[in-house]
């Protein structure tokens, strides 16, 4: 097991961090970097021209993969950006009449972040918990709406452990209610069907570098009927709707077209593919070694993540153990903090379990050889790292870890 | 996290891993950290007739860093009096690893840990000795 065969290592299976760029992405790209270098807002010639109406090409493409009107996809810096803008900017916006808004408790840090900003403006935010499957209660969220709440905020697919949140059902209370719903779609576009319609969304958050796109780009969708308004973060020009002041990057914009336009066309033989993959891995795994838990509901997943807790060895020893493997051990933001995942956490994962998650991530380019390859690797390596365990020799001795007084330190 | 290279060789070869019967009077435990916390060490020590520690072995979970710890000091303790082995500091072992800022407590358990099977052995041999002093009082 030290030569990879005809395998490249280390095996890249961090899909939820970053994707690779599709080489189609890439080759839509190219001509507006060098040829068409145009600035789109440019009104006085062809370069101009050209170069706008590639842009408006690409937002009808991101605007497809959501079906929503192309005059409602405004272009940002990336998902944390437009989380930044839908969340800050609906709240601030309707200030005079409403002042609360509703999120969840596993939701990204700039989504998280962005509302502790809101608190300390004044604003009331809720902080919603999740079941131990990771999906928010319905009837909490129910209970939570007043008549001050302006917005709720729930993520499509959460980046740690894959869960799919109840979107419809989420937006036909939000709607009832006559409440703005806004989700961080960055994990779940072009993997996930959605349709801003048929789910009543009226802000969506989109990256570009998480759908095999180009990164530094991402778009949000701003609902127009009936309109939503926000207050933008920047000062400056007034360009995409007066949202989000700035000279739009060109070939970012069609790159993220390209790769919504490829992920919509592709999203049945990819999924297929990719849950094929997963189940490989999933069962590789827990056939070889015992005492693995899946985190998150196991059927309300996006199946290219899979969060997993190797009980009785530590995550970070582990990731030191399996170096052929780039994964992590939950999102790539906190992954140089030694706490544990607040999300793991969240779903009331103990803590020892929790200090013991790896998340595996999988995507268009992952190969039946390299899942094969991994499963070898980590039977290897969690059996050491078990037969240097102390946790694991009481586990075996039969003596029950949470009966010992433990000095926390 | 860049690691040293003395760090990695004992991370993946790390020395003295097993366990002592904890029963033997010879043999001292310790125990320390907490599983929520991400790191439990157990050190245990074999003590001979001369006071001298002979053997030590060592079990880990936690990250690199705690494994190549408790590796390391079952090799320093080797061969030292208790007093000496009692001695060791948490420095010297970050030091000996390079031990990166957020790793230091690694070694803090480390310490912790020797200091902890040096007082169960202690603790074994006390009441014994108290029991065979008293008739020489009496």
């Amino acid at each position: 097991m030290t030569e990879g065969g005809n395998i490249k290592l280390p095996i890249y299976l961090d899909y939820q961090a970053t994707t690779p760029m599709d080489k189609r992405v890439l080759d839509a790209m190219m001509p507006f970097f060098t040829e068409q270098y145009g600035n789109p807002h440019s009104r006085s010639h062809s370069f101009g021209w050209e170069a706008e109406e590639a842009v408006e090409k690409a937002r009808a493409e991101v605007a497809h993969i959501i079906n929503a009107d192309p005059k409602a996809v405004i272009f940002t810096s990336g998902a944390t950006e437009s989380n930044n803008l839908a969340v800050k900017g609906v709240a601030r916006f309707y200030k005079d009449r409403k002042n609360h808004v509703i999120t969840t408790v596993t939701e990204h840090k700039c989504v998280l972040d962005s509302c502790r900003h809101l608190q300390q403006e004044g604003f009331d935010v809720t902080y919603l918990p999740v079941q131990k499957n990771g999906l928010v209660d319905l009837d909490e969220l129910r209970a939570a709406i007043t008549d001050k709440t302006v917005l709720v905020s729930i993520m499509a697919v959460n980046n740690e452990i894959g869960v799919i949140q109840p979107l419809a059902e989420i937006g036909r209370i939000c709607r009832e209610k006559k409440v703005f719903f806004h989700t961080d779609a960055a994990q779940a576009v072009g993997k996930i069907p959605l349709d801003v319609e048929a789910m009543n969304i009226d802000l969506m958050s989109i990256s570009g570098h998480k759908i095999y796109g180009p990164k530094g780009i991402g778009a949000l969708f701003v609902r127009r009927r009936p309109r939503v308004r926000i207050e933008p973060l920047f000062s400056g020009g007034g360009q995409e709707r007066g949202f989000r002041s700035g000279t739009l990057p060109a070939p970012l914009c069609v790159g993220l077209g390209a790769a919504c336009a490829i992920c919509e066309a592709d999203m049945d033989a990819d999924n297929e593919r990719i849950r094929t993959l997963s189940e490989r891995l999933y069962k590789g795994i827990t056939e070889a070694i015992p005492e693995v838990f899946l985190n998150g509901d196991p059927e309300q997943r996006y199946h290219g993540n899979l969060n997993l807790s190797f009980a009785y060895v530590e995550g970070e020893s582990l990731l030191m153990g399996i170096k052929e493997l780039a994964v992590s051990s939950g999102s790539a933001c906190t992954s140089a903090s030694l706490e544990p995942s607040y999300v793991l956490r969240a779903l009331g994962v103990e803590e020892e379990l929790a200090h013991t998650s790896i998340r595996f991530g999988i995507g268009r380019f992952t190969t039946e050889a390299e899942i094969d390859y991994a499963i070898e690797v980590l039977k290897a390596r969690v059996g050491k790292l078990r037969a240097l365990s102390p946790l694991w020799e009481m586990a075996q001795e039969g003596i029950d870890i949470k009966s010992i007084e433990w000095a926390a330190h | 996290m860049a690691y040293s290279e003395k760090l990695i060789d004992h991370y993946e070869n790390p020395r003295n891993v097993g366990s002592l019967d904890k029963g033997d009077a010879d043999v001292g435990t310790g125990l320390v950290g907490a599983p929520a916390c991400g790191d439990v060490m157990k050190l245990q020590i074999k003590v001979g007739a001369d006071g001298i520690i002979e053997d030590a072995k060592f079990k880990t979970f936690g990250c690199g860093s705690a494994i190549a710890s408790s590796s390391l000091v079952t090799e320093w303790v080797k061969g030292k009096t208790l007093d000496e082995a009692g001695a060791i500091r948490n420095t010297e072992i970050a030091e000996h690893l390079a031990l990166p800022p957020v790793k230091i407590h690694c070694s803090v358990l480390a310490e912790d840990a020797i200091k902890a099977a040096i007082a169960d052995y202690r603790a074994k041999h006390a009441p014994a000795e108290d029991a065979s002093a008293e008739p020489q009082v009496a």
